[in-house]
């Protein structure tokens, strides 16, 4: 809301300087975006008189001007300026003037110049060079130079002239508050703040010598409101003998520091008066108001009405219409039509101040995809009151101004009519919602200045409230608080905390997420953040299988665009773009890993959200890389007994090269007390099979080395190796416990060996074998290298293994290890068919 | 007797002093103290040596064995000292040459700067809850006091599931979901991803984060929310950092107000972090509007609260100087390995 400070002056003594008007207003509710001077910084200004102006030879639109600035040309002489503006060939009219040397907004300096080769001693101004925006501007000079009043003085100060050294203030207005979008809003808000008084126009229309012509408003027009209950009141009035013309000079520039453009006196003194008092105002020409009838109602479903923009538009049943006898003439509170506005030759006008329900008027104009500065306002909350106000203000401006003749009387039907009930704030009530002490007189004075009736009860408990009308925002007693406080004001208030024994605590799943990001980045992966939504062909990219819970998408009604369309069902998708990203951008490696929420639609209302982690990187390293991040990762969080499974039907991984991570069905070792957290069987969106392996196991997840194809999908052309980890069974299996094993004292007798084996024998077969058959002796068994090539058949494998013998009593013997040696190598090759390698 | 001991132990250090080498050394040995040597020599010719002198005699010569002696074995000491020395030196190496690249990694910005935030609250009491992303309009708007006409239910600020569900424009929701599910006192901050239909651009994404805040119990005043925000701006910011509090409008509080920061870059004289005027918004805040109580099952008239919430990429960005929201979402991994 732009708010010229000489305009908001005629409501309220302002005797404070702008900087601190401007702060304490900030204080006290009204933002502030921002406050200018359009004087500031401006020099060189004058009145001048275009003598002649004409065409340069050769240039398709530059003049050469004589332009007389009387006493501010040095040698007496008209000045010669050369003007690009085709409106500057009127010899006669006033314009303002930048002499050489002036200085325009933005710190443009004017000097004596030669264009198209003749001598520029100047520049005659534009508004817009003067600082107005373009929308502000008529239609008229907005394309050309700011033709001036004919009565300006020529050779005078074009800034003093003009009222150029005007302040304007652009509140932020907030939604609650539509009483703000209006001049006597903030001044309403000023008074309060400084203790001024507020000064309104009320009732100037029925000073005698304002009506000149004869009759009563009835005798033009009649109104027959069909829908009371979108349509509480509607006034109307008729202006006579109009003559259509510009609106004087500091209607204009009001309007134009207002932001809003000039058009013709009636219509300037429609949007003066809205901008005013914060009332919407219609005017139509009583010729094309048939029968002079106006009928509010709703239109027919599929009517179809030209507005004033020259568009036709479609209305359905619950739209409301301004029609006359026979047809529609507005879209009430939204725009009116092309047959009925204001034309050259209107000589008599019904003034409309209606008052229109704001949820039929947002709807309508919603659905239109037609806002006005009247329906922006009619949807947040106009006052009825107002309306009689502002149709008497709008006959003032018109007689005032010479633009009619004002007919006494006005159409009032006003069926939405209601009492106002008084509000009762309770002192103590609001003292201690504040945490002040606010006294009773001081919180009943505070009230006094917004404008309301306060009246302080005898026992000084309580306050019955009556706000102003337009402040349809106060409801309740506790909106007053805030009243109260912020004319008392907030820095006035205590700076306490609140005394209780809350202990902080935060969920298990918050602090092993925090458990994990740390492990992650500990071993040298960093953490990215990926949007929850995306696109729907990210599955595709991995290869998901059809069929998958993966492709059972959660679907946005309203995206951006495909790219966010979808709820991601898994993190691999992102975590692989962002891998490309980096890629592209010729980053050498990458150790990523994300924590995030993944989307399936659920039975009950809203979707299951289920936290992943997916974990990836290329530059260096193998499948076995990864493996030790998730081995580690499973230590941190207390997991033991997982299995990796080569599993080759993912469809995302390389068939060879993926393992899923299983854990122990319930009952087996591994399981924790944790369970009550994410113990449904897992959704992991990455494979066919979800939640269970056949065996009864826990799917964690999977990892391996990503599918070329895939990669493909991704520019990348290099390995990518990536897991993606069901966090919430991670976090349910998550065991925090650690007891302390005693060290063990007695020295261990290792035995190295190399296995025979064949290429589909795995390294867990032949571990299971020792460990079965350890004797209690067997402490660890761990392989230490694998060997393929020339010393070897083709189809095996040598498997090295360091194994450790001990005892928790005895330091073992020879003997006692060799018998179990024995015994482990003689299953391993009964079992497996490995055997000791002849070295 | 052609020599005196005194003449021996003088060309011994003479020819001690020249000695450079482990061999030079040996030979001086052999030279004096060898089974042939001067010294062993002189002590041999000790019976030719007229009684009376005799004793003198041995004792000098005595002494010049043994000085000789010391010379030697220090000499030596001296050697290998010098030739350690010699030996460090010469591994010496290039000092600025860079350090291995261990691994190491990064938390995501976001999340840094959540944690900082939980953690101050933490220390003043806060438990730390959450909500889902997809939330229901209920808890999202209509608990929340939001008039059933207000713009930010458009289709065109809020992304919709259903006609029913939505991704949460705020973390506000989790204040319902708090109040609906447990007793006073609560205290409670809620961080989470948030939703709006907002094309990217430098400073919008339509993705990104929030912390909410919630205390309700018997007694809280606007001071007390007043006190809570001041004492986190400086635990976040630093102990310089001022606040102040401007009136505004949530639905669901009342009184509402934003919270200012005195500018922690220039401390409030004006530059262009602040855009000059020294203050910087940070968040939003006031006390819980009654309405949003009773959705809770609470006596409005027993009980009172504060809520506040504040974006998180905000306060990432000016704490960090990060001047496009964007940035966040593209996980250049130069950007966030500046965060180290």
């Amino acid at each position: 809301m732009l708010v010229p400070l000489s305009w908001l002056r005629e409501y309220v003594d302002i005797d404070v300087p702008v900087d601190e008007f401007a702060e304490r207003m900030v204080m006290s509710g009204s933002n502030i975006e921002t406050v200018k001077n359009y004087a500031e910084g401006v020099s060189g200004l004058v009145v001048g008189r275009v003598v002649s102006a004409e065409r340069i030879d050769g240039s398709d639109h530059l003049n050469v001007c004589k332009v007389d600035v009387g006493a501010a040309s040095e040698d007496g002489e008209p000045l010669q300026i050369v003007c690009g503006a085709d409106n500057v060939r009127r010899p006669g009219i006033l314009v303002v003037v930048a002499l050489p040397g002036a200085v325009l907004p933005g710190d443009f300096k004017i000097k004596k110049t030669k264009l198209f080769g003749t001598k520029s001693c100047g520049m005659i101004c534009s508004a817009q060079e003067l600082g107005f925006e373009e929308k502000a501007v008529s239609v008229e000079m907005r394309d050309g130079i700011w033709i001036l009043p004919s009565d300006f003085e020529v050779g005078s100060d074009a800034v003093k002239a003009i009222g150029l050294d005007e302040t304007v203030i652009d509140f932020e207005i907030t939604p609650n508050r539509p009483d703000c979008l209006s001049i006597t809003g903030i001044a309403r808000e000023a008074a309060a703040v400084f203790g001024k008084k507020l000064r309104e126009h009320k009732g100037e229309h029925k000073e005698p010598s304002l009506l000149c012509s004869s009759g009563a408003a009835s005798d033009y027009v009649d109104v027959v409101v069909e829908k009371a209950d979108l349509c509480p009141r509607y006034v109307a009035r008729v202006c006579t003998d109009i003559k259509i013309e510009a609106s004087p000079f500091w209607m204009q520039t009001r309007l134009m520091f207002a932001g809003v453009r000039p058009i013709s006196n009636i219509v300037d003194i429609t949007n003066y008066v809205m901008l005013e008092c914060g009332h919407p105002i219609h005017a139509f020409d009583i010729r094309q108001v048939e029968g002079g009838m106006i009928v509010v109602d709703t239109a027919k479903d599929g009517e179809v009405f030209t507005t004033l923009d020259g568009k036709e538009r479609e209305l359905s049943g619950d739209m409301l219409l301004i029609n006359d006898k026979a047809k529609p003439v507005a879209i009430a509170g939204v725009m009116g039509g092309l047959n009925s506005g204001i034309v050259d030759d209107t000589e008599t006008i019904i003034v409309e101040a209606a008052n229109f329900n704001a949820d039929s008027i947002r709807l309508t104009s919603k659905r239109l995809g037609l806002r006005s500065e009247a329906s922006l306002r009619f949807e947040k909350g106009v006052s009825p009151e107002l309306s009689e106000s502002a149709a008497d203000r709008v006959c003032a401006l018109a007689a005032e101004t010479g633009a009619g003749a004002v007919v006494s009387g006005s159409v009032d039907r006003y069926p939405g009519k209601r009492e106002t009930a008084p509000i009762i704030v309770r002192v103590d009530r609001m003292n201690a919602v504040l945490g002040t002490a606010i006294a009773a007189k001081e919180m009943t004075d505070i009230l006094r200045r917004l404008d309301m009736d306060a009246e302080l009860s005898p026992d000084g408990k309580t306050i019955s409230v009556v706000p102003p009308h337009v402040r349809v925002d106060l409801k309740d007693e506790i909106d007053f608080s805030e009243e109260i406080a912020r004319i008392y004001g907030y820095d006035e208030l205590g700076v306490t905390l609140h005394r209780d024994d809350a202990e902080a605590t935060a969920s298990s799943g918050w602090r092993l997420r925090s458990l994990v990001r740390t492990a992650l980045t500990g071993v040298g992966y960093s953490e990215i953040q990926t949007y929850s939504f995306v696109s729907p062909k990210g599955v595709d990219k991995i290869m998901l299988p059809q069929g998958s819970s993966g492709r059972r998408f959660v679907r946005l009604i309203n995206p951006l665009g495909e790219e966010n369309s979808v709820m991601r069902t898994v993190l691999l998708p992102n975590l692989l773009d962002v891998l490309s990203g980096n890629f592209s951008r010729g980053a050498a490696r990458a150790r990523l890993f994300e924590i995030g929420n993944t989307f399936r639609d659920a039975c009950g209302e809203l979707p299951e959200e289920r936290l992943s982690l997916s974990i990836g990187f290329y530059g260096g390293g193998d499948f076995y890389d990864l493996k030790g991040v998730v081995e580690i990762l499973l230590a941190k969080l207390g997991i033991r007994g997982a299995r990796y499974v080569l599993d080759a039907d993912t469809g995302s991984w390389h068939p060879g090269r993926c393992a899923r991570v299983d854990l122990p069905g319930a009952g087996a070792p591994g399981n924790s007390s944790h369970d009550t957290e994410g113990s449904s069987p897992g959704t992991l969106g990455v494979s066919g099979s979800d939640g269970e392996s056949a065996q009864g196991n826990h799917i964690i997840g999977y990892m391996g080395e990503v599918h070329s194809d895939a990669l493909q999908n991704y520019d990348i052309d290099v390995p990518v190796f990536a897991a993606e980890l069901d966090f919430e069974m991670l976090a349910g299996k998550a065991d925090m416990a650690r007891e302390y094993v005693p060290l063990r004292r007695y020295p261990a007798a290792t035995r190295d060996i190399a296995l025979l084996a064949d290429e589909d024998v795995t390294v867990y077969d032949i571990e299971v074998v020792a460990r079965s058959n350890g004797g209690g002796l067997l402490e660890d068994i761990t392989l230490f290298d694998v060997y393929r090539g020339e010393q070897i058949a083709a189809g095996k494998k040598s498997l090295a293994f360091n194994l450790v013998y001990r005892a928790d009593d005895r330091t073992l013997t020879d003997g006692e290890v060799g018998k179990v040696h024995e015994r482990i190598l003689e299953e391993i090759a009964k079992k497996t068919g490995a055997v000791l390698r002849e070295v | 007797m052609d020599r005196r001991p005194e003449q021996i132990l003088d060309e011994a250090k003479d020819l001690l002093a020249e000695a450079k080498t482990e061999q030079d050394f040996e030979t001086a040995r052999i030279r004096y103290l060898g089974k042939n040597g001067e010294v062993t020599a002189l002590l041999k010719s000790m019976g030719a040596v007229p009684a009376e002198e005799r004793k003198e005699f041995g004792k000098a010569a005595n002494a010049v064995k043994q000085e000789i002696g010391e010379l030697i074995s220090g000499g030596k000491a001296a050697l290998a000292q010098s030739l350690r020395a010699s030996k460090l030196m010469s591994e010496r190496i290039d000092v600025t040459e860079p350090g291995a690249e261990l691994p190491f990694g990064t938390l995501h910005p976001i999340t840094q700067t959540i944690d900082e935030i939980s953690r101050i609250f933490m220390g003043l009491g806060y438990s730390i809850t959450e909500g889902p992303e997809v939330e229901t309009v209920f808890n999202n708007f209509d608990a929340l006091n939001a008039a059933p006409n207000h713009p930010s239910r458009d289709l065109t600020d809020t992304f919709y599931i259903t006609e029913d569900t939505l991704l949460r424009t705020q973390t506000s929701p989790v204040q319902i979901r708090t109040l609906t599910s447990s007793e006073p006192p609560i205290k409670v901050i809620s961080p989470g991803r948030c939703f709006r239909a907002d094309t990217p651009d430098s400073t919008h994404s339509p993705m990104f984060h929030q912390v909410e805040g919630l205390l309700v119990d018997e007694g809280v005043t606007m001071a007390d929310l007043k006190g809570t925000l001041d004492a986190f701006a400086k635990r976040m910011f630093g102990e310089d950092a001022r606040t102040k509090f401007r009136p505004h409008f949530f639905p669901f509080t009342e009184p509402s107000a934003e919270m200012d920061m005195s500018c922690f870059v220039c401390g409030g004289k004006g530059c262009r972090v602040c855009k000059g005027s020294g203050w910087i918004e940070i968040l939003g805040c006031g006390m819980v509007h009654p309405n949003v109580l009773k959705v809770g099952g609470l006596d409005t008239e027993r009980y009172t609260g504060f809520a506040f919430g504040m974006g998180v990429e905000r306060i990432a960005m000016l704490k960090h100087g990060i001047g496009d929201i964007r940035l966040f979402y593209e996980n250049d991994i130069r950007f966030i390995e500046q965060f180290a």
